[in-house]
This record gives structure tokens, C-alpha cells and sequence, in this order.
């Protein structure tokens, strides 16, 4: 009888982790089309499935050209799979319309390699117009980019352009643009690739931060140290598939 | 939709602010196209004077034979009064047209005593007829040729002004379709050169729309902003164009009016300044605005 409850509370367990599931990536393939004829298209992800559970700490490592930015920019939106669905909080990305894009894209905090800051505005507004984009109200505005330009520890060079900034305040700068409109998740693409290792391990802290105080993190790397040093989840794919995916992974491959 | 609204123009006042010198090459393609279009307007305006105070020169003139009774020119006159053709008629008498000449003549003694030598009026009388457009003057001789006619009129002097005349009436409709042509033309140009400078400086910040897309901006939020600056690099462009213009006017206007009697172009300017200011304001948002829709289209794309 014990047994039986032990099973019916399993099943029902894994039914709401089912439900849970923040992100579901279900046999994802994308296959990009070759421009130059007869040479062969490219396989860059091949039937990829796996669930990311809110408040976890995921990290996705391969060599670049293992699919991990694709599996990314698939998030976003900015690509479509060849097959494959894709369901974030159990909406199928498939059936979302072009203009409920913003709607998706205002759900993730994307932070890149490249920071990818509006360099006409300085640091404190390139924060604030992500609120902006969401409406947020000015003072909503004025009380919480402090608050996130406090968080990264960049207050005193809030009325700086980017271009006047450090590559590491910049990444700090774009995680605090992520993280601002309190987003479901934040994506960051090889957010180090460009920064020394002192800044680097600033970012990750700042990364194992923003998931402590409630927020998913899907950190794309190929730093082993970084990985090494986690002791989170990591995802390894290699050719576009997924090899090996563990609970305190480690960079091997 | 407020707070939209107001940061929409913010933010696009603060583009415009930050690229100024992006905003100066904008505005001042704007400007030429605001410009071309106003002095098109006041053009067509000059022309249609000029050519209207020509044709106010030309006229038609009937003789009549020697012998006609008053009353029959008279009537002859009330009777092509009634053609809808005819501006005015003016009775000119024998006499009159004595003391016209001899008006005109006054110090030519040796022309007035040759005259006075003959004993008798040598001038017959007429009628000096408008009509409202030069190619209707045909219509009216023609009229005066049929029958019925024909025992009372001396000459008709069409056929020595018809030169003249056709001269005036290709004038008039050259006029109107040369400028036509030209102001297409330049407009296409114009609009060209603008939608092209104002595609070079959205080109600047596409990098920009791509991120303002990942953050999640909707395409109104994005495309807003360009929208604003558009628009006020045409408004610029209108009031630069407006002060130019009327800078212009202020200096030739004394110039000019030695040449023409009745073009003062400085009146001119400010009987038609609402409906210039209009035309340019009209034409330099609309211009900017187009230009930046039609520009940002595609970065906006998926």
C-alpha cells in the first residue's frame, strides 16, 4: 500500500515537473540551408530535447558550432526550428504570432558576448528603457534601475555612454539591462568570451547572484574553468546533440 | 499610451539631439525639397500674372464701313456680348478714334496736318473685343465673318495679331505644363535624395533597432522615435525654408517691379503667406515622416 502511494506521489511529482517545466525543448531539430548550391546544409541541432526548471542554474558547453547559440536564438525567436516544439511556461513558441514577439522577448533577460548596448544612451538609460519597452511607469523606472545599477555595482558610472565604460562594466551594465523587467530567465551567451579572467569571475558571481535572489540562469560557455567551478547542471552538446547532461556537471569533452 | 507617447517624442528629440550632424545633412536635403515646392507655389502664381497681364494687352478690333449707323454697331456689340466667349466690348467712334490719334500723335505736326489736309475723318468705327482665353479670339472673328454681318463690317484685325495671339496662347499653356514637368521632376529628385539620406542614418543605428527588438520593444516603440526625428528635421526644414524665402522676396521685390508693372513680389508674398507656410510645413513632415516609414521598413522585418 506504502509502495503504491510512493508511486502515485512519483507520477504525480513528475506530472508537475511536466507542468513545472520553465523551458521544454522537444525533439529540436534545425537544419540551415546551405546558400551556395550542392554544398550540404548544416546540422546544427539534431533532435535536442531537455527541460530547464525555474531557479535553476543551467549551463549549455560545447565547442563553438555544437548548437548553442542556436538553441538559444530558437529561444528568442530569432530562429525556427526545422521540427521540433518549443514550449516556455507551456505556450508553444510555434503559435506565437509575430507581434506577441515583444511579449516573449520582455520574459527573457538576454545578455551577449558582444553586450549589445545602444550606444547612443548611457548606462542608466540603457537600462531604463528596457522598462520602458514594458511600460513601466517613470517612477517604477527611477526607483529600480538604481536598485539594478546597485546590484552589478556600477552606481557611479550610471551617466556614462558605453563607449566611456570597461568591457567588464559593459557586460555589467548588459546584465543589469537583463535583469531589470525581473524576467523569467536570463540567457547569456559566452557573456565572458570577451573579458579577463579577473572580470570573468566577477560576471559568473554576479550570474550565481541574480539565480540566488529567484531568477533562472542559462550561462552558454565554453570556459572550462567557469564550468569547473560551478558545480551546477551542465548540458554538453557536441554536433548538435546532447552527450551528457548532469546535476553538478564538469567541462569534459 | 500616454507614457508611450511622451517617451516616444523624448526619445526621438534626444536622437535628434545626440546625431545633430546626421540631423544637419537630413535637414538640409528637406530644406531643398521644402523650398522646391514653395517656389513652385509662388512661381505658378508669378506666371499666372504675367501671362494674365499680357493677355489683358491683346485684343481684337472690328472696323465697320464708313456709312453704319451708331445703332447697328451697337448692335452688332450687344449681340456678341451675348457669346460666352467675350470679356468686354468698348465702343470706339469715329470720332474717338480721331482724338485718340491725334493723342497719340501730338508732336508729330507733319502726321497731324496731313490729316488735317484731307478734310475728313479718315477713321472708322470699331469695337475692341476681349474675350477671356487668346484661342477663343478665332471663334469670335469667325463669328464676325458669317452672314448677316458682313455688310456692316469693314475688316476684322485678327488676322494681323494672329501671331501675336498664337504666340500668347502657347505661352500660356507652355507655361503651365513646362513648370508642371520641372516641379514633378524635382519633387521625384527631392524625395529621392531625402528617403535616401534619411536611409543612410536609420542604416547608422540598425544595430541599434536590433537590440531595441531583442529587449522586446514593439515595432511602434522602435519605429516612433525615427518617426519624431523625421519630423522635426522638417519642421526645420519648413521654417528655414519659410525665412528664406520670405528673404528673398524682401530683397528682389524692388528689384523686379521696375520690370513688371503689376507684380509687387513682396505683396505677393504676404497675400499668400498662410497658404506658403502651409504648403511648406505640409510638405517637410510629410516628407520626413514618409522617409523615415519607408527607411525603417525593412530593419523592422523578421
Amino acid at each position: 500500500m506504502g509502495n503504491l502511494t510512493n508511486l502515485l506521489k512519483q507520477k504525480l511529482n513528475y506530472k508537475l515537473n511536466i507542468l513545472n517545466s520553465l523551458i521544454k525543448f522537444q525533439d529540436i531539430t534545425k537544419i540551415y540551408p546551405s546558400n551556395v548550391s550542392k554544398s550540404k546544409p548544416t546540422i546544427a541541432l539534431d533532435k535536442v530535447s531537455f527541460d530547464i526548471f525555474p531557479k535553476e542554474f543551467v549551463s549549455l558547453v560545447g565547442k563553438s558550432g555544437a548548437g548553442k547559440t542556436t538553441l538559444l536564438k530558437l529561444l528568442l525567436m530569432q530562429e525556427k526550428p526545422t521540427s521540433g516544439d518549443i514550449l516556455f511556461e507551456g505556450k508553444n513558441l510555434s503559435e506565437i504570432r509575430s507581434e506577441e514577439l515583444s511579449w516573449l522577448r520582455r520574459k527573457i533577460g538576454v545578455v551577449f558576448q558582444d553586450y549589445k548596448l545602444l550606444a547612443a544612451k548611457t548606462a542608466y538609460e540603457n537600462i531604463a528603457y528596457t522598462m520602458e519597452v514594458i511600460g513601466a511607469r517613470d517612477e517604477e523606472i527611477k526607483r529600480d534601475v538604481p536598485k539594478v545599477l546597485d546590484i552589478v555595482g556600477l552606481s557611479e558610472r550610471a551617466g556614462n555612454l558605453p563607449a566611456e565604460l570597461s568591457g567588464g562594466e559593459r557586460q555589467r551594465v548588459a546584465i543589469a539591462r537583463a535583469l531589470v523587467h525581473r524576467p523569467d530567465i536570463i540567457l547569456a551567451d559566452e557573456p565572458t568570451g570577451n573579458l579577463d579572467p579577473y572580470h570573468t569571475m566577477e560576471i559568473i558571481e554576479l550570474l550565481l547572484k541574480i539565480q540566488l535572489m529567484g531568477t533562472t540562469v542559462v550561462l552558454a560557455t565554453h570556459n572550462k574553468d567557469v564550468i569547473n567551478r560551478l558545480n551546477k547542471r551542465v548540458i554538453t552538446l557536441e554536433k548538435g546533440r546532447v552527450i551528457r547532461d548532469e546535476k553538478e556537471g564538469r567541462f569534459i569533452l | 499610451m500616454f507614457t508611450v507617447l511622451i517617451r516616444i517624442f523624448r526619445s526621438g528629440w534626444r536622437s535628434f539631439y545626440r546625431d545633430r550632424e546626421i540631423a544637419l545633412a537630413t535637414i538640409f536635403v528637406l530644406f531643398l525639397s521644402v523650398i522646391l515646392s514653395g517656389s513652385f507655389f509662388l512661381f505658378k502664381d508669378i506666371s499666372q500674372i504675367l501671362v494674365a497681364d499680357l493677355q489683358e494687352k491683346i485684343d481684337v478690333s472690328v472696323y465697320f464701313k464708313e456709312e453704319t449707323p451708331e445703332e447697328d454697331i451697337l448692335g452688332v456689340g450687344k449681340e456678341l456680348s451675348e457669346l460666352p466667349e467675350i470679356k468686354n466690348i468698348e465702343y470706339v467712334s469715329k470720332k474717338q478714334a480721331l482724338l485718340n490719334f491725334i493723342q497719340r500723335h501730338e508732336r508729330d505736326t507733319a502726321l497731324l496736318d496731313s490729316i488735317d489736309e484731307l478734310g475728313k475723318n479718315p477713321f472708322l468705327a470699331s469695337l475692341n473685343v476681349r474675350t477671356w482665353n487668346p484661342d477663343q479670339y478665332a471663334k469670335v472673328s469667325k463669328f464676325l465673318e458669317g452672314p448677316g454681318f458682313d455688310s456692316f463690317v469693314e475688316k476684322i484685325d485678327y488676322y494681323q495679331r494672329k501671331p501675336a495671339i498664337d504666340t500668347m496662347r502657347s505661352l500660356n499653356s507652355g507655361v503651365t505644363k513646362i513648370s508642371i514637368s520641372i516641379a514633378v521632376l524635382l519633387v521625384t529628385i527631392a524625395i529621392a535624395v531625402s528617403l535616401n539620406t534619411i536611409g543612410l542614418s536609420i542604416y547608422n543605428s540598425r544595430k541599434e533597432i536590433e537590440i531595441q527588438k531583442l529587449v522586446g520593444a514593439s515595432s511602434w516603440f522602435i519605429r516612433g522615435p525615427f518617426l519624431v526625428q523625421g519630423m522635426i528635421c522638417g519642421i526645420l526644414a519648413a521654417l528655414i525654408s519659410i525665412l528664406t524665402i520670405s528673404l528673398i522676396c524682401w530683397f528682389l521685390s524692388p528689384r523686379i517691379e521696375n520690370f513688371f508693372l503689376s507684380i509687387s513680389l513682396f505683396t505677393l508674398f504676404i497675400e499668400n503667406f498662410w497658404m506658403l507656410v502651409l504648403i511648406q510645413f505640409t510638405t517637410g513632415i510629410s516628407l520626413g515622416a514618409v522617409s523615415s516609414l519607408v527607411a525603417i521598413k525593412k530593419y523592422l522585418k523578421d
